[in-house]
């Protein structure tokens, strides 16, 4: 049942989306209309931090405000006690966050201890489980949302929320994201773009490569820069500890999205067809032609499996030129990018091309949600802040970050990647929500994940097996 | 002396301070569970002394949630201790008061008693929740021993199964017959002590931290770029490509178990050289008189006298082995075909959130222990019967 209804909330988004394409463009004010609402419109994201211009730049103000427990930590009344956050936030994307809080400490004397980690879903059931989870955590997957709420570990937050102000700032969608049988539990506060495809701009216009259009010009690219000797076309990995896989399954949606009509997928995620429908291993068979084909991928197969997803790209800035060349993952790379590259000058990104005419141009999205286990009031006032534009503004300017909230002012975003993104998706006919995030944990976050490692490890071979023990793993009921 | 008069007057009064003692611990118990219990305290302490102000304070802030597990922690300690020891000393006091022929009988369980309890309650009990969970929790309409049925016919299971067993059979071999060969070796060298220290030290690495070590060792990167791993930078330098070590299977399997024995070689070491050191140098004289080599007397007086102890390594080493989880885990977290049953209970419990089928292996690795405890404490009661 909720399942369904997830099913139609992505219908919504999709609606949402298409509308905004006639929406504002980045670069307008603050007072978004209502069409403007999905992760998309607010989403441009800034990469490079060079933007100085935005107007309400300082701290969080001294709202009176509509948050209950926000305005009162503000008047100083929980300063002293401390909040704990867990989040996969490592290195810079951690700094990012860092920065986003510190505007809360530094208004409520509250101290906020961050801790970013890598085996994230793996330490996170274990320290709930233990009795031990942390007063606020982040969780990618609105699948393992349902199911931490489900067994009654989550604090729901509709009890004691301003629910008025947050569908001001959010739309419907993602606050049902969020929900579990009519209740709220996570809250977004990040979102992601995963349809792009990271280039490097100089590089290319010296080798006279164009940014392919289609999926033919793409595979047509690959060839030509395998046959001139300039390397692997692709950079390809996907290492993440426990989280090994994820990076195949984001390839696997956006390419069902570019092959099958968006209620194809629809029902994919919510298992009305079965996981290893014709339509996904024919978007299976796409993904092989460029994860498995000779010398398309920088180290092959074993790099797939071998190298950290921070790592991936890499090798496309290295002294020699480029080693690959085209690397698919979310805005939020640059961060993992070596010292002294700079996103929009060393390497830039293309739209990841469409692949049949009638299905237009979709665009896959992501998203986080922070979610509360200890119910505390100056828990409940980082929650509170964590829901407000300003908390997203630290982050925004250092680039790399799209908030889902839609009181965003535009112009926060006005750098670089930004006006590129929203162009992307204005230009996008269909909008979905990362489906593995979205399927049951148990087949989501792990036998998808496990069975990309294994179809990777022999090489893209057995693919319907492969597909077929993860139809398997989907839990009965 | 006392008189028997005096007997039921001084049973009851001490049956009543055992009563007291026992009460005061289920109220502390009860009050260490109670929500906001460091709090309370805090606040009923500063009341107690007057102050107020302070407790006010508190009472409306609460404290943060460090102090607040220093609090319980300290108060659980000392409850803990202070508890055990009046209760102790109550019922010991008690019994004396019993007759002379119920005190005899009583007295043994009155110092076993707390060690059983503790062992029931952090042992026994758990196994039987184990097994009980192991056939309880199963979706609805599977039958009841269906999560064994799924550890013995799942191609996941069995690879981790069978996987487990190359373990055992590799990784106690391995250590056990390195471990005897430098025993020996090092038995006839100058600088013994510190020959030793080498192999012993890994030992004092915990697993992780041996399997994160091994994890560079083996590190892999494509072919072209600098090999940051030990062993790709030999292969590097020899002119062969590199490796991707933990990929390939069986040889990832083997190459972790290899981090076992480089781990484990050095107790196995540190017991038989003792053992060895133990062997009657006479004999070796006798034997050599009567013209025994150095590989017969190794084969046919040696290792016969230290069979007891080279058994107990192999058993400890083997139980060792068996429930091997951190090197896995850390290293490829059972990808690539190289899962074993302790990893795969922990995915199973912790990823996959399937409690009934982490049981019902955890059962079969408890079952799978037995024989192997059995021969050990067989062995232990034959070397002390032996003395």
């Amino acid at each position: 049942m909720t399942r369904r209804t997830i099913t139609a909330l992505l219908a919504v988004l999709a609606l949402a989306l298409a509308a905004c394409g006639a929406a504002p463009e980045a670069g307008t004010t603050t007072a978004a209309p209502a069409a403007t609402t999905t992760p998309a419109t607010d989403a441009p994201e800034t990469t490079a931090p060079t933007d100085t211009t935005q107007a309400p730049a300082t701290t969080a103000p001294a709202v009176e405000g509509p948050y209950e427990h926000l305005a009162r930590a503000q008047a100083g009344e929980f300063a002293g006690t401390s909040v704990e956050v867990l989040a996969q936030w490592i290195e810079g994307e951690a700094e990012n966050f860092e920065a986003s809080l510190q505007p809360f400490i530094d208004a409520t004397g509250i101290d906020v201890t961050y801790e970013g980690i890598t085996d994230y879903e793996t330490v996170l059931s274990t320290r709930v489980d233990g009795g031990n989870a942390p007063d606020i955590a982040q969780l990618a997957q609105p699948g393992l949302v349902r199911t931490f709420a489900s067994e009654g570990a989550l604090v729901n937050l509709s009890e004691w929320f301003n629910m008025d102000q947050l569908s001001q700032d959010y739309i419907q969608s993602f606050i049902d994201l969020g929900s579990y049988e009519g209740d709220l539990y996570g809250i977004f506060f990040k979102g992601d773009l995963k349809s792009i495809v990271w280039y490097p701009v100089e590089a290319f216009a010296t080798a006279g490569y164009e940014v392919p259009a289609t999926w033919d010009e793409l595979v047509a690219l690959s060839d030509q820069i395998v046959a001139d000797g300039n390397g692997n076309p692709w950079c390809v990995s996907m290492e993440h500890g426990d989280a090994t896989g994820w990076v195949a399954t984001d390839w696997i949606e956006d390419i069902l999205l570019r092959t099958a009509p968006p209620d194809v997928y629809d029902s994919w995620v919510s298992h009305e067809i079965p996981f290893n429908d014709p339509e996904v291993l024919e978007a299976a068979d796409y993904m092989s032609q460029i994860w498995f084909a000779d010398d398309y991928v920088y180290g092959g197969s074993t790099a797939i499996n071998a190298t950290f997803v921070g790592d991936t790209q890499t090798p496309m800035f290295a002294e020699g030129g480029p080693q690959c060349w085209m690397h698919k993952q979310a805005a939020w790379i640059p961060e993992f990018w070596p010292e002294g590259t700079e996103a929009g000058a060393d390497s830039s990104f293309f739209y990841f091309p469409p692949i049949e005419e009638e299905f237009g141009s979709p665009v896959l999205g992501a998203g986080d949600q922070m979610v509360m286990f200890n119910d505390r009031p100056e828990v409940r006032a980082l929650m509170e802040y964590l829901a407000t534009a300003e908390a997203a503004q630290g982050w925004i300017e250092a680039g790399g970050f799209v908030s889902p909230n839609q009181s965003v002012p535009l112009d926060w975003y006005s750098a670089y990647p930004n006006d590129e993104l929203a162009g992307i998706l204005n230009e996008a006919d269909v909008f979905r929500f990362d489906a593995s995030d979205t399927m049951p944990a148990e087949v989501g976050q792990r036998t998808f994940w496990d069975g990309m490692v294994e179809w990777v490890s022999s090489d893209g071979e057995g693919t319907e097996a492969v597909f077929q023990s993860i139809e398997d793993s989907w839990p009965a009921s | 002396m006392s008189t028997p008069t005096d007997r039921p007057i001084r049973a009851a009064a001490a049956l009543a301070v055992l009563a007291a003692t026992v009460g005061a611990a289920w109220w502390g118990v009860r009050f260490l569970s109670t929500p906001d219990a460091a709090d309370n305290l805090i606040v009923r302490t500063y009341r107690l002394f007057g102050a107020d102000g302070s407790a006010d304070i508190v009472a409306d802030y609460g404290l943060t949630p460090t102090t607040e597990k220093l609090v319980l922690a300290a108060v659980a300690l000392i409850l803990g201790v202070a508890g055990s020891w009046a209760l102790f000393l109550t019922v010991n006091r008690l019994v004396d008061h019993l007759g002379s022929r119920f005190e005899r009988l009583i007295r043994p369980w009155v110092f076993v008693a707390p060690a059983l309890a503790l062992v029931g309650f952090y042992l026994v009990y758990p196994a039987v929740r184990t097994i009980v969970l192991s056939t309880t929790e199963r979706p609805e309409g599977s039958g009841l021993l269906d999560n064994y049925v799924a550890v013995f016919t799942q191609p996941d299971m069995l690879a981790a199964i069978r996987n487990n067993v190359l373990w055992l059979v590799i990784g106690t071999t391995g250590s056990v017959v390195i471990g005897l060969v430098f025993a020996t070796l090092v038995d006839r060298v100058k600088r013994e002590a510190l020959a030793k220290a080498f192999v012993f030290l890994p030992l004092a690495i915990s697993m992780v931290g041996a399997a994160v070590i091994w994890r560079f060792v083996y590190y892999w990167r494509p072919p072209g770029e600098p090999q940051i791993g030990l062993a790709n930078g030999i292969l590097d330098a020899l002119g062969s490509e590199p490796i991707a070590f933990f990929q390939e299977a069986p040889l990832n399997t083997l190459v972790l178990i290899l981090i076992m024995v480089w781990l484990q070689t050095g107790f196995a070491m540190v017991v038989l050289s003792a053992a060895i050191k133990g062997v009657p140098d006479e004999m070796i004289e006798a034997a050599r008189i009567d013209g025994a080599g150095e590989t017969q007397i190794f084969f046919r007086i040696i290792v016969p006298t230290i069979r007891g102890s080279i058994i107990t390594v192999a058993t400890a080493v083997f139980i060792a082995i068996l429930k091997v989880f951190d090197i896995v885990f850390v290293t490829t977290g059972g990808r690539f075909d190289t899962d074993v049953i302790a990893n795969r209970m922990f995915s199973e419990l912790i990823r996959f959130r399937n409690p009934g089928r982490a049981s019902a292996l955890a059962v079969v690795l408890l079952v799978a222990v037995v024989p192997i405890m059995v021969v050990n404490v067989r062995n232990l009661r034959r070397q002390g019967a032996g003395t």
